[in-house]
């Protein structure tokens, strides 16, 4: 054994990739096909943070990913290993997330004969990363590897998978890690068009009433800067969509806030009586654009991505602009001259006073009402993490973000038990943050067993549970669409929570009248230990606004 | 609308997969693909013949550069280029019938390729209307198997559509 520790394995070489590559944290669960990697990971000096299950390490390295605009890194093994990281994979490619995840694999002599613990994990992960590898030959790890960090990052970001067989990570290798990579088939465009900036710059001044529309795109290449100069320098308003959320301060008096189904009706009625439209790194999702054909019926429609096939996706486009956010805007912004629109500005303010971001008062504790508190007790600069339900509206809603990389979410696929191992990813990435996973009874119980990944990690985390013992946004839907009949929405044997967070150690505190929201939170953000905060509410609440399906975005029920 | 379009891809394992994967999963109609090595053994070409309308053609031809082993795409459909198609027909062949069953073979210029007691192989390649044309020929006779290769195509003149004529990145 002494004497094979000195040979460079497959296993070591992908350990001096993780170091080259800067990596200093990876999310895993070990088991056998693996076992070579987590050999050699143990000896490299990169900290590795074991969760309860392997879904939870790509939600955890999304999360690190998401606060620090770093490379989250996974570790699983092969089989079910593998095919448990699935959703959160699947999650991370909705959402745009930089994740390279390393599978074990039974030994190539073995592939295709359904040995035991044997998934074909690349054929099943095609459709949900941005592309991976499963590699056959040790001489190519090096490169194979480096090429996933490179892949993972650049461009529109996405997760990427390498699967390792066994036999080639305990090779011997050769081939030293490449200085250089050489993807023939692989060249994002970062720069924008001269010619389109121009196009783009003319509109923008011939617009009467434009609205920058802004999404991840503008917080994955760090925009903010260049959108808030923008916005004040042609006095338009910014409309976020859910992954947009921070990329715009929302007090800002030119923040609109968020787009869309449930989107805020000055922000809906804005977009719909806008004539431009500029979509930053957007993808004009159904859950943004409500009815299609409806949407900014009056606006031309400009699109800036790096990816060309979201221009034209879904919605027509008067202007496509190719590249990356940042680099467009800083090209766009001396293209632009300096406008006042008094006209369009005092029409959001009448807009924002008609219709102002309302829910229904008395009764019992407000969810609402208690997220308002904590985004002024914290002032709108803690992490907020969420799971998916009616708690993430009103967390989108009712928080008010200031700051990019503070709400982390899953968006787009919409998975439940995102929260807490999320909020693990982005406390180890950002330390001196505040990191509150807000989240419902429903959404929690999927991702629970975290606690104690959350305990173990020694992380502070502070968990805001909406707890009305059904799954609401589902009943909500219920409610509108299936005539009320609430068919397996209700959970009858939740635990107690608060005694389920003082079993790993943490701190329980109930919320049960609305005397108690503001001592309980400033306690919870005074308290440097694990806290869950379990607030009881009522299942009959609904989220508002909310547009139905096959209405215009201004068409929305309100309380 | 039925579009060509001429791929070039990396030589890999799995390349098939995720292209063929991408048609099914995004919904679009391949009514051909035929793939093969090129002159240079590390790129594969894919001849793919797609139906849909532009926006259809749009988005495919996008998510297709989108895929990391896809070197470079073209759409060739409205260039002058060659476009062929070989085909396979194993027809029934008393030998009453052989001697009219040869006079279509040489006017469609395509060979006989195996003869058995009762049955011909008849090999032909050109264009997709010529080949349904021999196809409608033979079929009073009785067509026993079918087998095409689906549509390569080749630009005419001296340009190429191959690696020196890239750089550009995606999006064309």
């Amino acid at each position: 054994m002494a004497q094979e520790s000195k040979v460079r394995t497959g296993a070591r070489a992908l350990m001096e990739v993780l170091q080259d590559e800067g990596v200093e944290l990876v999310f895993g669960y070990p088991g056998g096909a693996v076992l070579p990697l987590y050999h050699e990971l143990g000896k490299a000096n990169i900290r590795h943070v074991l969760v309860r299950q392997e879904q939870n390490a790509v939600h955890a390295a999304s999360g690190y990913a998401r606060t620090s605009g770093k490379t989250g890194v996974c570790l699983a093994t092969s089989g079910p290993g593998a095919t448990n990281l699935v959703t959160g994979i699947a999650t991370a490619y909705m959402d745009s997330v930089p994740v390279v995840i390393f599978t074990g694999q039974v030994p190539t002599s073995m592939v295709g004969s359904d040995a035991f613990q044997e998934t074909d994990i690349t054929g099943i992960t095609i459709p949900i990363t941005k592309h991976n590898y499963l590699v056959k030959d040790v001489e190519e790890l090096p490169r194979v590897a480096k090429e996933a960090f490179y892949i993972a990052s650049t461009g529109r970001p996405g997760p990427v998978l390498v699967d390792i067989p066994r036999d080639v990570a305990l090779a011997p290798c050769q081939a030293p890690v490449p200085e250089r990579l050489e993807l023939r088939g692989y060249k994002p465009t970062y720069q924008g068009h001269l010619g389109q900036l121009r196009a783009l710059a003319k509109l923008l001044r011939e617009a009467e009433r434009p609205v920058l529309f802004a999404g991840g795109g503008v917080v994955v290449s760090r925009a903010e800067g260049y959108l808030q100069e923008l916005a004040a320098k042609i006095q338009a308003p910014v409309a976020t969509s859910l992954t947009g959320l921070g990329a715009f301060p929302e007090d800002n008096p030119l923040s609109l806030g968020m787009v869309g189904l449930h989107g805020k009706p000055c922000a809906n009625h804005a977009v719909m009586e806008c004539d431009l439209l500029v979509g930053l790194g957007v993808r004009f999702d159904d859950r943004v654009t409500g009815a299609i054909e409806r949407f900014a019926p009056q606006a031309q429609i400009a699109h800036v991505d790096i990816d060309p096939a979201e221009i034209g996706k879904n919605v027509r486009v008067d202007l496509p602009l190719v590249g990356d956010i940042s680099c467009v805007l800083k090209e766009l912004l001396p293209l632009v001259e300096p406008a006042r629109r008094p006209a369009w500005l005092e029409r959001i303010k009448d807009l924002r006073n008609s219709y102002p971001l309302t829910y229904g008062r008395g009764g019992a504790v407000r969810p609402q009402w208690v997220i308002e508190r904590l985004g002024e007790m914290t002032r709108g600069q803690a992490i907020i993490t969420t799971d998916v339900g009616q708690h993430q509206m009103w967390a989108a809603l009712f928080y008010g973000f200031t700051e990019p990389r503070t709400f982390i979410s899953s968006c787009g696929l919409g998975t439940m038990g995102y929260g807490l191992p999320a909020a693990i990813g982005a406390a180890l990435a950002r330390p001196q943050k505040q990191v509150w996973v807000i989240t419902g009874d429903g959404s929690f119980q999927m991702g629970m067993p975290e606690l104690g990944t959350a305990r173990e990690q020694g992380l502070p985390l502070k968990i805001l549970l909406f707890n009305n013992q059904s799954l609401a946004m589902v009943r909500q839907l219920q409610h509108f669409y299936y005539d009320r009949q609430y068919t397996a929405v209700k959970f009858s044997g939740n635990p107690d929570f608060v005694r389920l967070a003082e079993c790993y150690g943490a701190e329980g505190l109930r919320i049960t009248k609305q005397e108690e929201v503001v001592p309980v939170l400033a306690r919870a953000l005074q308290s440097d230990s694990l806290t869950l905060i379990e607030c009881l509410i009522s299942e009959e609440e609904m989220v508002y606004p909310m547009v139905l399906n096959g209405s215009a975005l201004n068409e929305m029920l309100l309380p | 609308m039925k579009r060509t379009l001429s791929v070039l891809v990396e030589n890999r394992p799995g390349v098939l997969t995720r292209v063929a994967g991408l048609f099914s999963r995004r919904g679009y109609n391949i009514d051909s693909l035929a793939v093969g090595r090129t002159e240079n053994p590390s790129i594969s070409r894919m001849t793919i013949v797609v139906d849909g309308d532009e926006q259809i053609i749009e988005q495919v031809s996008k998510q297709l550069n989108k895929l990391i082993d896809v070197i470079k795409l073209s759409d060739i459909t409205d260039d002058p280029h060659v476009g062929r198609e070989l085909v396979l027909i194993k027809v029934n062949a008393e030998p009453a019938v052989r001697g009219e069953i040869m006079q279509i073979v040489d006017i469609f210029r395509a060979r006989i390729v195996d003869i058995a007691r009762n049955s011909l192989i008849i090999e032909a390649t050109g264009d997709a209307d010529k080949i349904d044309a021999i196809e409608n020929s033979l079929r009073p006779f009785g067509i026993r198997e079918v087998v095409r290769t689906g549509k390569i195509a080749m630009l005419r003149g001296a340009k190429t559509r191959g690696m020196e004529a890239s750089g550009d990145g995606a999006g064309e």
